[in-house]
């Protein structure tokens, strides 16, 4: 437990302080590249507008991606229990997700004008439930036939069919791509707080850095989405343990 | 109505494949008496398992009729247990609750409390006492199998249906489990079907084994097995076990083709 919490913080420590020799090395100015020294302080200067800020983006890239995973494992069980439903889908699903969400972002941005909330949910959302509907539909569809037959012999429904056996046995896949799907909804939450600026968010202040040229904010936003993305991720790992733990095998 | 708990009475099936359809059964009879247990071998892919899954309820044949019991088979009943080559254990839970699982779709008139001690019973009962809490994966092969025995039977099902259960194992692992299922036939008396590819195994456990034609199959020569009921292996080296085992080999070779069919009785 010591050992899981101190590795990777001391590995961070040890990031930090080459990325300080390296600045300190060249002698790089601050609009080149901030030291991490000069992020604490510009963090400490503006922390309060880095907490609202902060949950701006948090809430809403959790409501994104709250929404992904309700869609995308509807959609995936629609795709994953009927063969007919998933040819005709995958194509249309592949296409969207093929399109760069950056050049979405403006176009929701004029379409829901001022719905800044929304439209930061909806590009969160859009981004992040490919990987969830795809992981789902596949863990049904390949599910072997003797698991359906168990119950279904005994004249169980399609519903506790699923309850007990599909579901379950689809949740390490689903907490796969749930995995990804949190990073890639946080990148859309600030995508859109950065391209279509409204002043809310982390990405937002990140803008507002570039207008004062203010590199060491910059940086301190970039340090603070790190975080956050760690955070958010951790949270799945943990859900993960609870709801999927009996999938990970012990290491001998 | 039927004597037998098992009918099988003249059913032809064929499957709707992208190349046409392609026949499986044609014309097979099979019967089983109350408390019988018929071993059915025959060549690989001949219609096995499209057999169990007729009599399960899961599909219904082209034609002819299935009787459960002196009753039309027109879907899935309670009355029927399964088990497989792959023992189809539910990963997240422990052996316990794995053999409990029929009991959450079945109707049971034992409480909870009984049901479980019922299932503690059928775990004792194969050899896995004291494996109850532990996760499938942390049990052997065999002890998967033997686990989803008890819960093949822990709703106390009529019919008992065994596809290839000990296809997978070591022989040792399969001679052992051999002497558990007449333990358990003994303890919770069944009405069986038994499919397998080994021969030995048809003559220890059942008391009629049905060969299959080949595909599509119909039943192309039944042998009764005289004094049946638990005993020990020894059994395979007398020389009337030798004589059955000769007759079923060249039944084999008939339905796979191998030899001429005018040696057929
Ligand atoms: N759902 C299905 N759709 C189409 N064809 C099938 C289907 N299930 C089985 N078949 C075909 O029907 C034939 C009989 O299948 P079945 O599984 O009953 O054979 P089997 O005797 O159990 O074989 P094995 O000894 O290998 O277990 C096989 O040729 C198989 O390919
Ligand atoms: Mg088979």
């Amino acid at each position: 437990m010591v050992q899981k919490i101190a590795v990777p913080l001391i590995a961070v420590l040890i990031f930090l302080l080459l990325w300080e020799l390296l600045v300190w090395a060249n002698g790089w100015p601050n609009y080149k590249m901030a030291s991490p020294s000069d992020l604490w302080p510009a963090f400490w200067r503006f922390r309060e507008l880095f907490f609202v800020m902060g949950w701006d983006t948090l809430w809403r890239t959790v409501v994104g991606l709250l929404l992904a995973i309700v869609f995308g494992v509807g959609l995936g069980m629609i795709m994953g229990f009927s063969r007919i439903m998933r040819d005709a889908l995958y194509p249309l699903l592949v296409g969207f997700n093929a399109i760069p969400k950056a050049t979405v972002v403006p176009i929701i941005a004029l379409m829901f004008v001022g719905a800044h909330d929304f439209n930061t949910i909806l590009i969160a959302f859009m981004i992040s439930f490919f990987p969830i509907a795809v992981s789902v539909s596949i863990g049904l569809s390949t599910l072997e036939p003797e698991y359906r037959d168990i119950l279904r012999s005994l004249g169980a429904s399609k519903l506790d069919i699923f309850w007990k056996i599909a579901l379950p046995k689809t949740l390490p896949e689903f907490f796969g791509a749930l995995k990804v799907s949190v990073t890639l909804a946080f990148i859309g939450t600030n995508l859109m707080e950065i391209v279509s600026p409204h002043g809310r968010g982390l990405g937002a202040l990140f803008d507002s850095g570039k207008t004062n040229s203010d590199y060491p904010l910059m940086f301190a936003v970039l340090i603070a989405l790190a975080f956050l993305g760690i955070v958010l991720y951790y949270v799945v790992v943990a859900l993960e343990k609870v709801f999927a733990g009996w999938a990970e095998r012990s290491p001998t | 109505m039927t004597e037998y708990l098992i009918d099988i009475k003249d059913v032809t099936h064929a499957y709707q494949t992208q190349s046409g359809p392609l026949p499986v059964l044609d014309g097979l009879n099979v019967s089983v008496p109350e408390g019988g247990f018929a071993a059915v071998v025959g060549p690989s892919g001949c219609g096995k398992s499209t057999l169990t899954r007729l009599i399960a309820g899961l599909m219904k044949p082209d034609a002819g009729e299935v009787w459960l019991h002196g009753e039309p088979v027109k879907g899935p009943r309670a009355t029927v247990g399964m088990a497989f080559q792959n023992p189809v254990l539910l990963e997240w839970r422990s052996i316990l609750k794995n053999v409990l699982l029929p009991l959450e779709i079945v109707h049971s008139k034992l409480s909870r409390r009984e049901q479980e001690e019922r299932a503690r019973r059928l775990l004792a009962l194969v050899g896995l006492e004291g494996f109850e809490d532990k996760r499938p994966s942390e049990l052997s092969g065999g002890m998967r199998q033997r686990a989803s025995l008890c819960r093949a039977l822990i709703h106390q099902p009529e019919v008992l249906i065994l596809d290839e259960p000990f296809g997978a194992l070591d022989a040792f692992t399969r001679e052992d489990l051999w002497q558990i299922m007449h333990r358990v036939k003994e303890e919770e008396p069944f009405t069986g079907v038994l499919i397998t590819h080994d021969l030995r195994e048809s003559i220890f456990l059942a008391d009629e084994v049905i060969v299959l034609s080949g595909r599509p199959a119909h039943t192309q020569y039944r042998l009764t097995v005289p004094d049946t009921g638990p005993r020990d292996l020894d059994h395979l080296y007398t020389p009337e076990a030798a004589e059955m085992l000769n007759v079923l080999r060249h039944q084999i070779e008939i339905a796979q083709g191998r030899a001429p069919a005018e040696a057929a009785e």
